[in-house]
């Protein structure tokens, strides 16, 4: 068998070396961003890679576990608390913030096994009762002191411009590894199992795909994910508030972020989180009237372009940036 | 201790009320309706503006709401819930998710944000109440709930055993391709289904605008309400709705006697407790439900 296969399995391009090369090369540039970009604009971005979070996060669940969530604010508000907690027991602040994920992470492995045997609407509005029970609980802590909430005293001793450099890096650097884990599970082999679970979970089982170790292993990062974002919004916020934190509007904006970029793809929601800044960055002012059409478009959305931005360019023209799949083509001189 | 069972009964028919909708709807259609509380609580302001603009009862304002529901139960299927449920399982958790948001910022920015009762609207019926021995305390408008629960509760089941329509609700929620083959029109089953779902959920809004305050972001609190008495009473059943609100109630009133945040903890455990058992329990022994919940698959 010395004769070459007549399909070859291409999982680069120039295209896509091309995209990875730039967002690298992005990266490194944005790694320098506190010493050129001025205090408001390192202020804004670092916000905007906490939605850039968000987002990867529900659609890793969503878009390839097919679970949707209305109670990922669970985790952003755990995330925020457990760096409060932390930081008071003595451990250096910026620590706390990374550390607080990792253990969010770790608490969510045994809720996976109650929450991963719901099925859709049932595990959508489920996790929603655990978010309203984590809110209460965290409320009877006497550090928080219920609604009334404490401050992350550490990060206050910081000076401003420290402070703000501090959180633009640790941000960006939980950014790109999160997004990067993502990207790196779905080119492994579970990546291929997640998008077969993503399509038909049934048939995945079938054909021996472990459907529930790798929802799981997905319900965990995403978990760990939204902690981290709770977690480096207290960074920007210093204050916790628990209602600010454990409000069901942040599950709403990871789900407009999502459906507006495009659920399912890798790229979609890194854009969704890209239009949503611009959009809160010129309308977030004008109050209920901007909740009202980021609801209208999420509807719209999930009714007229279900694939979203991305998910629908992609369909058309076939482009795919990030190299996370797998495409056969022909070698030349093969059977035609 | 009697009379706050009694309590915790009354509060759990209602609680069985405001789920009857979305219990009926998840039988059928298979999907549940996030908007669910915040129609509920929509339908509560437009009765709460009929009975204060033209000062008339809030139960003939209810009377008079109750055909536009029904529309906007026809409408909202053929608009929303159809479209969605082409596009997968869950498509309509997003849909009508986004719907909830809508709704519930224009309540607030046509009624702000201050809490609304109807309560000065029926008189002695609000707090008008009998004595029972032992110290309980029946009150008249949480009897009146509990007997519209019951009744339409029963009135659905009996509905869906009995009636031709009821009929084609069951064959289609069981198989739609099959009953399409025996000549019901599935749409207009699906339609007929979440209108019945839409009177019922009016019913609700008003009894929560009757026995406490509402506000434009009430509606999450009651979606969330409905959605554990149907889960603790069992999906599926109208009848275990009832029982799981009961159960709901009854948990968060005894809760409360030990903490002040105990009346929402204890129903959200109890919620959580049942679903354990539900999924861990069954011929187990406690120690191989540790390791359940440590192992890596089902």
């Amino acid at each position: 068998m010395t004769q070459a296969q007549p399909i070859v399995v291409q999982r680069w391009n120039v295209l896509s070396i091309a995209a990875v090369t730039s967002l690298v090369a992005l990266l490194v540039v944005l790694a320098f961003g506190p010493s050129y970009l001025g205090p408001n604009l390192t202020d804004r971005l670092t916000t905007l890679f906490i939605y850039v979070i968000l987002a990867a996060m529900w659609n890793a669940l969503a878009g390839y576990a097919g679970l949707v969530s209305v109670g990922q604010q669970a985790f952003f508000g755990l995330g925020a608390y457990a760096a409060i907690r932390l930081s008071h027991a003595g451990l250096n602040v910026y620590l706390a913030l990374v550390l607080a994920p990792l253990l969010v992470g770790a608490a969510s492995f045994p809720l996976s096994a109650l929450a991963l045997r719901l099925r859709g609407g049932e595990f959508a509005i489920g996790m929603w009762v655990f978010a309203e029970l984590a809110h209460l609980l965290v409320n009877l802590d006497g550090l928080v002191q219920g609604e009334t909430g404490t401050s992350l005293i550490a990060l206050s001793a910081l000076a401003p411009d420290v402070r703000r450099a501090c959180n633009y890096w640790i941000a960006l650097a939980l950014m790109a590894v999160l997004v990067g884990l993502v990207f790196v599970l779905l080119r492994t082999r579970t990546g291929a199992a997640i998008q077969a679970i993503r399509d038909d979970e049934d048939a995945a089982a079938s054909v021996g795909v472990r459907v529930f170790a790798t929802k799981r292993l997905i319900f965990v990062l995403a978990a760990a994910g939204c902690a981290a974002a709770g977690s480096l919004t207290l960074s920007t916020l210093i204050t916790f508030q628990p209602k600010t934190y454990f409000s069901v509007q942040w599950t709403a904006y990871m789900i407009f972020m999502t459906l507006v970029g495009g659920l399912g793809t890798f790229e979609g929601p890194i854009i969704g989180a890209v239009i949503f800044f611009a959009i809160e960055t010129i309308f977030g002012g004008s109050g209920v009237w901007y909740l009202v059409g980021l609801g209208a478009t999420a509807l719209l959305f999930s009714l007229f372009l279900p694939r979203g931005i991305w998910g629908t360019l992609t369909d058309r023209f076939g482009i795919h940036l990030m190299p996370v799949g797998y495409r056969l083509r022909f070698r030349s001189g093969g059977p035609r | 201790m009697a009379n706050e069972l009694a309590q915790g009964v009354l509060l759990g028919c209602y609680y069985a009320l405001i789920a009857c909708g979305l219990s009926f709807m998840f039988g059928v259609l298979r999907i549940i309706n996030l908007a669910h509380g915040s129609i509920a609580v929509l339908a509560a302001y437009v009765v709460w503006v009929i009975a204060e603009h033209w000062n008339v009862s809030p139960f003939l304002a209810l009377g008079a709401v109750v055909p536009v529901m029904t529309a906007a139960g026809w409408l909202l299927q053929r608009t929303v819930l159809e479209r969605s449920l082409r596009s997968g399982a869950l498509t309509p958790l997003l849909s009508t998710f986004g719907l909830a948001i809508v709704i519930d910022n224009l309540l607030f920015s046509k009624f702000g944000a201050d809490t609304r009762s109807m309560a000065p609207n029926i008189g002695d019926l609000a707090f008008a109440s009998w004595n029972l021995p032992g110290g309980v305390t029946i009150g008249q408008l949480a009897l009146l709930t509990a007997v519209v629960a019951v009744t339409l509760l029963g009135g659905l089941q009996l509905f869906l055993a009995r009636t031709p329509l009821g009929r084609a609700i069951r064959a289609t929620a069981e198989d739609p391709d099959t009953a399409e083959l025996v000549g019901i029109d599935s749409r207009k089953v699906y339609a007929a289904a979440t209108a019945i779902s839409m009177v019922t959920v009016a019913i609700a809004g008003t009894f929560l605008a009757l026995r406490a305050t509402f506000d434009p972001y009430a509606g999450s609190t009651q979606l969330i309400f409905a959605f554990e008495a149907i889960v603790i009473g069992g999906t599926g059943s109208l009848w275990g709705t009832l029982i799981g609100g009961i159960a709901l109630g009854v948990a968060q009133n005894l809760g409360s006697q030990i903490n002040p945040q105990g009346f929402l903890i204890t129903g959200h455990l109890v919620f959580f407790a049942v679903l354990a058992a539900r999924f861990f329990i069954a011929g187990r022994s406690p120690r191989s439900m540790v390791r359940a919940l440590l192992r890596t698959s089902p």
